[in-house]
């Protein structure tokens, strides 16, 4: 089935991104990603280690992924906008996943900051990936803002706790015209399905694979997951009943 | 001439130029994934070749790293 994702003017054909963080070695990074068939790659920017070997860019450029830099870890819209200009002239890239937290010990989002940078990095020319909370008023002020997409946690960065409210995530979904991409709390596959199930038109996700006993196989299973889910989501699922309906006709039944 | 590179002090030949301090830390101009801001404020990767240095200038050298 052809059945592209539209993201800031550029189509894909898959439907997973991938974070990056967490992963063992770079040898490992490599064989997720390759697993996973993702075209869209997170990455940080980080002061110089001297003592690091090799590169994620390598390992990325190698399999031919797009880079999504993010601004993981700043706390304040000031933050958030100086690092998404750093990575636009390390990248050389207008894409940017804005990430403005409001403590280190939820990671969630701090709204006020989220929308103050978001209009900032519009205003600027980025296309931005917004990483929000599930709130469907707050991802309308993303999209009205001007976002790229809007990424809502399904629950805490991390966590693998799944989504928490999906009825959430299907209200923001009816509720913005630009694309939804569940992005943080994913634990397993089932997970990243029930997201595309949902409607969402993207999973990004890191530790549920990098930090999984064979991250590869997972990615394995969140590609199959999400191509799944996004088959089921565009079929129809049948409503939900409390009692049971036949599937075998009770006409002609004989008399016994 | 002492800057300070990543809240490190550095010592580089007075009239240094940020070119050379990348060069000491084996990158160059041209460098892919890499960042640096002076003084808090972003250096657009066009001016790094030609960017002065003075005592005292607080560099930050950003590279990419593995991150969600």
């Amino acid at each position: 089935m052809d059945d592209p994702l539209l993201l800031a003017g550029e189509t894909f054909s898959s439907r997973l991104i991938l974070g990056t963080g967490g992963a063992p070695s770079l040898d490992a990074l490599e064989a997720s990603l390759s697993a996973s068939g993702t075209e869209i790659v997170t990455v940080a920017l980080r002061r110089l280690d001297p003592t690091a070997r090799g590169s994620v860019l390598d390992v990325v450029d190698r399999l031919g992924c797009r880079v999504l830099p993010n601004t993981a870890g700043c706390f304040t819209a000031r933050d958030a906008v100086l690092t998404a200009h750093l990575a636009r002239e390390a990248f050389e890239t207008d894409w940017i996943k804005l990430e403005v937290i409001g403590d280190d010990r939820t990671l969630l989002p701090d709204a006020v900051e989220l929308l103050d940078a978001t209009e900032q990095l519009v205003d600027a020319g980025f296309q931005v990936f917004a990483y929000t909370t599930d709130d469907p008023i707050l991802g309308r002020r993303l999209a009205d803002a001007g976002v790229a997409a809007v990424m809502p946690l399904g629950s805490p960065i991390g966590s693998g706790a799944g989504i928490r409210n999906p009825y959430n995530i299907a209200i923001l979904r009816e509720s913005v015209a630009v694309p939804v991409v569940l992005d943080a709390g994913i634990g397993t596959a089932s997970d990243a399905a029930l997201a595309m199930e949902l409607g969402c038109d993207a999973v990004l996700l890191a530790s549920a694979v990098t930090r999984a006993q064979v991250p590869a196989r997972m990615a394995e299973a969140m590609r199959k997951a999400v191509e799944a889910g996004r088959l089921a989501h565009s079929a129809g699922r049948i409503p939900r009943r409390l009692y049971a309906e036949a599937s075998t006709s009770f006409a002609g039944l004989p008399a016994l | 001439m002492i800057v300070t590179l990543n809240g490190s002090p550095e010592e580089l030949p007075d009239g240094a130029q940020l070119s050379d301090l990348l060069a000491v830390h084996g990158h160059t101009t041209a460098a892919r994934g890499i960042a640096i801001a002076l003084n808090g404020a972003v250096v657009r990767r066009a001016d790094w070749a030609a960017q002065a240095l003075d005592d005292g200038d607080a560099v930050e050298l950003l590279v990419a790293v593995q991150g969600g």
